[in-house]
C-alpha cells in the first residue's frame, strides 16, 4: 500500500498575465501538475529551460502565488494559509538558488542566523544552532568571513546552511549546483544527500543537468511546457524514458560521455 | 602693485576672513539641519516609493502614482522658485521668513525629492534574488527593507547621499539671495552689489573646500564599507 505522501500538489495551475491592460498575452506557465512527493525523498524536478521548474518549485513556497489547484505539504494546506501563517510556514521550508543570493553586509555566521532572526531566537540561543549547523556544512572555519571573500562552493554551503537553520522539514533547490565547477558540484551534491540521510530531510531539486538526477535523486517528473509528461523513479526514467524532453537529453548525454569531434563530426 | 595681487592679499586677509568665517558657519548650519531633514523624510519616502511600486513588496498603485507626480513635479522646479514658495511658509512655521533658520525649509523641500528618487534606485540596484532568499526563509516587509535592502545598497546610498549633500550646500548658496546668510549670501551682498572681488573669491574658495570635504568623506565611506565586504 502507498503511504500517504508528504507533498502532494493537485491540479495546480500558474499564469502570468503581465501588467495590467497590457498587450502581452499571458501565459500559462504550469497545467495541471499532479504531484506526490514521499517523506524523505530526493524528488527530481527535470525539464528544458523555459518549462516552468522554477515556477512550480516556488509555488511550494508560495514565493509565487498558484493560480488553482492545491499544494499540502505535511499538515500544512499551502494555499490556504493567511498572510501571517505563511511567513511562520516559510521558516519551516528551506530553499537554496542558483546565485546563492546571501547577504553580501553580512558575514557567514549572519547569514546563517539571519533566519533565527526572523523566527525571533534570542542570540544565545542563535548562536548555539549557527555553530551546530555551520559545523554540519564543515565551514566553521569561515564563520568570520564575508560572502565576498567565499568560493562558489563555499558560498553555496553558506545557502545550505541558511536554509538549515530554522529545522525545515523541506529543502527546494533551484539548480544549486549549476554554477560550480563539476568537482564543487558534486561535493555540494553529496553535502545534500548526506542531509537528507542524517536529517530525513525531504529535498525537491530543480535541475536542468541529467548527472545530478542520476547521482542524488530517487524519483523525477519531467516538465515540458508547463506539465508533467513523465514521472517515476530515476531508474524507470533513465532506462525507458518516453518524453521527448528526455529522449533529448539522454541523447545529448550520450553523445557528449562518446566523444562529439573524434567520431568525425563534420566542423 | 598689480590689481591682481591686491585682490590675492586682500582675498587672504584678516578683515575678509571675519566676514567669510561667520557665514561659513551660518553655511555648515544650514546645510548639516537641512541635510539631516533630508536623510530622514529622503530614506522614509524613499523607502515608501520601493515599497509601493507595482513590482515592490506591497504596491499601492494609487499611493506610487500620485506620490510619484507629486515628487517629479517638486523636482522640476528650480530651486529658487520653490525657495521663494516656501519663505511665507517658513514664516507660518517658525515666525520669520529671513535668516539661516528660516531657509531650511526651503533647502530641504528642494533636496527631498531628489533624494527620495536616490534611495529607491539604491533599493532598486539589490538583486532581486537577495529579497527573494530572505522572502524564502519568512521574512515580514520590514525586515526586507531594513534588513536587506538597506544594508545591502549602502554603499550606493552613501555615494547618492555624499551628491545629495553637495546639491544641499550649493541651494544653501542660492539661498543666500534670499537672506539667508551664509556663503552665498556673503558672495552675493559683498562680491556682487559691491564689487569686492575678493569677497567673492574668498567665499568661492570656502564653498569649494566644503565640497570638497564632503565628496572626499563620502567616498571614503563608501569604500571603507566595499573594503569590509570584500566586494
Ligand atoms: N514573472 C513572470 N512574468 C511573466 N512570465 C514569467 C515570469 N516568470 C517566469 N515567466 C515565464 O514562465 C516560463 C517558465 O519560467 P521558469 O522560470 O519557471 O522556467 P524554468 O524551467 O525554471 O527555466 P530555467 O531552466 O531557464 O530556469 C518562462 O516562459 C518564463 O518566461
Ligand atoms: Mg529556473
Amino acid at each position: 500500500m502507498m503511504s500517504e505522501p508528504f507533498i502532494s500538489i493537485q491540479g495546480l495551475n500558474k499564469t502570468f498575465w503581465g501588467a495590467k491592460r497590457s498587450v502581452v498575452a499571458p501565459v500559462e506557465v504550469l497545467r495541471d501538475i499532479d504531484l506526490s512527493i514521499p517523506q524523505g525523498d530526493i524528488f527530481g524536478i527535470m525539464g528544458f529551460s523555459g518549462a516552468g521548474k522554477s515556477t512550480l518549485l516556488r509555488c511550494l513556497n508560495r514565493l509565487e502565488e498558484p493560480e488553482s489547484g492545491s499544494v499540502r505539504i505535511g499538515e500544512h494546506d499551502v494555499c490556504s494559509l493567511s498572510h501571517e501563517q505563511l511567513l511562520v510556514f516559510r521558516r519551516k521550508i528551506g530553499m537554496i538558488f542558483q546565485q546563492f543570493n546571501l547577504l553580501e553586509a553580512r558575514t557567514v555566521v549572519g547569514n546563517v542566523s539571519f533566519p533565527l532572526e526572523v523566527a525571533g531566537q534570542r542570540s544565545a540561543e542563535r548562536r548555539a544552532r549557527v555553530d551546530e549547523i555551520l559545523e554540519l556544512v564543515g565551514l566553521t572555519d569561515r564563520r568570520d568571513f564575508y560572502p565576498g571573500q567565499l568560493s562558489g562552493g563555499q558560498k553555496q554551503r553558506v545557502g545550505i546552511a541558511r536554509a538549515l537553520a530554522n529545522e525545515p522539514i523541506v529543502l527546494l533547490s533551484d539548480e544549486a549546483t549549476s554554477a560550480l565547477d563539476p568537482q564543487i558540484a558534486l561535493n555540494v551534491l553529496d553535502l545534500l544527500i548526506n542531509i537528507n540521510q542524517r536529517l530525513g530531510l525531504t529535498i525537491v531539486l530543480v535541475t536542468h543537468q541529467i548527472e545530478v538526477i542520476k547521482y542524488a535523486c530517487r524519483n523525477v517528473a519531467v516538465l515540458e511546457n508547463g506539465r508533467i509528461v513523465e514521472r517515476g523513479s530515476v531508474r524507470e526514467v533513465l532506462t525507458n524514458p518516453t518524453s521527448e524532453t528526455m529522449k533529448v537529453f539522454m541523447q545529448v548525454n550520450s553523445e557528449m560521455t562518446s566523444g562529439g569531434w573524434k567520431e568525425g563530426a563534420g566542423i | 602693485m598689480s590689481e591682481l595681487t591686491e585682490v590675492i592679499r586682500r582675498t587672504f586677509s584678516l578683515e575678509t576672513w571675519e566676514v567669510i568665517l561667520p557665514a561659513i558657519g551660518d553655511t555648515l548650519y544650514m546645510t548639516s539641519l537641512s541635510t539631516l531633514l533630508m536623510a530622514v523624510l529622503g530614506l522614509i519616502l524613499g523607502t515608501a516609493l520601493f515599497v509601493t511600486r507595482p513590482d515592490g513588496l506591497r504596491p499601492v498603485r494609487v499611493f506610487y502614482a500620485l506620490f510619484g507626480a507629486v515628487i517629479n513635479a517638486l523636482r522640476s522646479l528650480p530651486s529658487m522658485v520653490i525657495i521663494i514658495l516656501t519663505l511665507p511658509l517658513a514664516k507660518l512655521i517658525i515666525g520669520r521668513s529671513i535668516g539661516p533658520g528660516a531657509v531650511i525649509i526651503a533647502l530641504a523641500l528642494t533636496c527631498i525629492p531628489m533624494f527620495a528618487r536616490m534611495v529607491e534606485g539604491s533599493f532598486l540596484e539589490v538583486p532581486r534574488g537577495k529579497l527573494e532568499a530572505a522572502k524564502s526563509i519568512g521574512a515580514r516587509n520590514w525586515e526586507l527593507v531594513l534588513k536587506v535592502a538597506l544594508p545591502e545598497a549602502l554603499p550606493g546610498l552613501i555615494r547618492n547621499f555624499t551628491i545629495a549633500v553637495i546639491a544641499v550646500i550649493s541651494v544653501t548658496a542660492l539661498a543666500g539671495f534670499f537672506g539667508g546668510g551664509g556663503l552665498g549670501d556673503v558672495a552675493v551682498r559683498f562680491g556682487y552689489n559691491r564689487f569686492l572681488t575678493h569677497m567673492m573669491v574668498a567665499a568661492v574658495l570656502a564653498l569649494i573646500v566644503i565640497v570638497e570635504l564632503v565628496q572626499l568623506g563620502g567616498d571614503a565611506w563608501a569604500k571603507h564599507i566595499v573594503r569590509k565586504r570584500h566586494l
